[in-house]
């Protein structure tokens, strides 16, 4: 059974949202995205200043069996990327909600984080796909 | 190991089993209008009798005196142990078997084949081959085009001194994609002249240039590297392999490197055989691998600490990522690799700079014969390799057509690619070519020339 922290939001696409205090929406993938993915071994990020809307494709993560896109939970800019996956992607796998960050997103309009999943509904989801 | 493995007894008994009457029958979701149907122009199968019958007029058809004709495909020496090993029935195959569990010695013979190319063109990885240097072209071009995500840009800088049919091939493919190559005109030395590129507002992704180039000629690699690194775009070196074992190799040319380097494997123990086929390679930086399209084969250790082979970085392929692939070539060029990486183990660094060397001093030998004959002068003044480009008093076409007669392929007619020169051969002597045959080479040549003049 994999983690789902309930003050996140979540992407039907397995990517998760955090609202932070300075106005950024961080985002990552889900406990359940990295164990179906297996060992990430490489992450390919967004530019900074790079403008996405939400649902567009933003990089990619690989693993030893699969590479996935990522795609944008909200609509807005992306103002940073966590570089420190360039030499350690195993930290997705190890704290996907922590130190596993990918982007971070200045968002067009904060209520988009609205149209996201709770945790309730994101973990029926993840149900429904293991079966 | 049986590689096509079902007999009728075996496909009826699947059948049987999930319950479909026939493979028809299996299918019958994919809708008519998706479906090929008949191949019209596809004939029927023949016979062995009848093939080896075909096969053997078509070849006697190619079975001339000394060629002459290098422009991609090269007659070298094929020591009798690469194709008598080659032909073995562990490497000889249907398909080219990668399963870690099954095909060891298939898998360490590429990676050695990655190793060898990787040292040769001074890169840090290759992948497993692809079809042919043109194609290989292509892959480059749309690798750099992904890689460099800094310029932003589609369009691909392709000079008129790189290979004809290599433009047009990889054009044909690219295409499809959006990616514009833009042609750059030659200097009249019939080298580019990185001064003279165009710089546009457009970005540029990539420059390529060919080392040699397809006049034979050496261009100004670091140069031109340079240049293309200020401009953010990335250099896709187009070589010869046998030429690295004399001349810079790609990964250090000026003060960067190429950034990939691709070309035809075929003057590595490949028959010529009426062109083709042959195996082309790819090797690039580090920095790009996820880009690498193909099989990569990677060294490592199994549960019980033994060295192993197992494909690696799969995972951008087309049977994991469909049509978010790298490209739609997942395999290489097996039996071919196979061979040419036979003929470098058997020739090491030694023998292959012996072969290039000899080559270059064949080629020199014949352009100074011909050049005794009046209005025969060298086109590109300069340094070459095992190319170079004759102006002749008569058409090049004539003069290669009346040689013809003479059981001697003397080269390639510039003219049919490039208009303005309906008169300049190119002429490739490689080690295979002696003394008597480049005597007589001059002396058709001039009695060709003597009855044009009457």
């Amino acid at each position: 059974m994999s983690e789902i922290p309930t003050e996140l939001k979540y992407a039907a696409s397995h990517e998760w949202a955090r609202l932070e205090e300075d106005g950024t929406v961080t985002v990552g993938i889900s406990d359940h995205a990295q164990q179906a993915l297996g060992d990430v071994v490489y992450v390919e990020h967004p530019e900074v200043g790079q403008t996405v809307s939400a649902g567009a494709e933003t990089g990619v993560v690989e693993s030893v069996k699969a590479a996935s896109d990522i795609y944008a939970p909200v609509s807005g800019t992306i103002t940073e990327i966590n570089e420190a996956l360039e030499d350690a992607p195993e930290t997705v796998n190890q704290d996907p909600y922590g130190d596993g960050w990918f982007f971070k997103i200045e968002p067009d309009d904060v209520a988009e984080l609205g149209e996201l999943l709770d945790a309730p509904a994101y973990g029926e989801l993840c149900e429904a796909e293991s079966h | 190991m049986p590689f096509i493995p079902h007999t009728a007894e075996e496909v009826d008994a699947m059948l049987t089993t999930i319950g479909v009457a026939s493979i028809e029958d299996l299918f019958d979701e994919i809708p008519d209008a998706l479906r090929a149907g008949r191949l019209e122009k596809v004939p029927e199968g023949i016979s062995e009798m009848e093939m080896l019958r075909i096969f053997s007029e078509r070849a006697s058809a190619d079975a001339l005196g000394p060629c002459f004709l290098g422009a991609g495909s090269y007659d070298h020496h094929i020591p009798a142990a690469v194709w008598d090993l080659t032909a073995r029935g562990e490497f000889m195959t249907a398909y080219t078997p990668y399963q870690a569990e099954a095909s060891q010695g298939t898998l360490q013979l590429i990676y050695e084949f990655q190793s060898m190319m990787a040292a040769l063109t001074g890169m840090e990885v290759s992948n497993a081959s692809v079809y042919d240097g043109a194609s290989g072209l292509a892959e480059a071009i749309l690798m750099a085009v992904r890689g460099n995500r800094k310029a932003k840009s589609r369009r691909v800088l392709v000079p008129e001194t790189l290979h004809p049919l290599y433009r047009e091939a990889a054009a044909a493919i690219v295409a499809a994609q959006d990616v514009v190559l833009e042609t750059v005109p030659m200097g009249s030395n019939g080298l580019v002249d990185a001064a003279s590129l165009p710089t546009s507002e457009a970005g540029l992704a990539a420059l390529v240039v060919q080392q040699p180039n397809f006049f034979g000629r050496l261009e100004d690699v670091d140069g031109l590297t340079d240049w293309a690194h200020e401009q953010g775009a990335l250099l896709i070196a187009v070589a010869n392999p046998l030429t690295l074992a004399l001349l810079k190799p790609p990964g250090e040319w000026g003060a960067a490197g190429a950034d990939i380097a691709c070309g035809d494997g075929q003057p590595f123990g490949i028959p010529m055989a009426s062109g083709g086929p042959s195996f082309g390679y790819i090797c690039t930086r580090d920095k790009l691998v996820r880009q690498l399209p193909g099989r990569i084969i990677g060294r490592t250790e199994d549960l019980n600490g033994k060295t192993g082979f197992a494909l690696t970085l799969q995972a951008r392929e087309q049977h994991i990522r469909r049509g978010k692939a790298t490209s739609n070539i997942c395999t290489n060029q097996g039996l071919l690799v196979t061979a040419g990486t036979i003929y470098m183990a058997l020739e090491g660094p030694e023998g292959l700079a012996r072969v290039a060397k000899a080559s270059h001093r064949n080629t020199a030998a014949l352009t100074d014969l011909l050049t005794e004959l009046p209005g025969v002068d060298v086109h590109m003044e300069g340094a070459f390799f095992h190319e170079r480009t004759l102006k002749l008093p008569v058409k090049a076409s004539h003069a290669i057509e009346a040689l013809l007669q003479k059981d001697i392929l003397a080269g390639l007619d510039l003219g049919r690619f490039y208009p303005d020169m309906e008169d300049v051969i190119l002429v490739c002597a490689t080690e295979k070519r002696t003394e008597t045959e480049m005597l007589a080479y001059r002396d058709a040549l001039a009695a060709v020339l003597t009855e044009a003049a009457t």
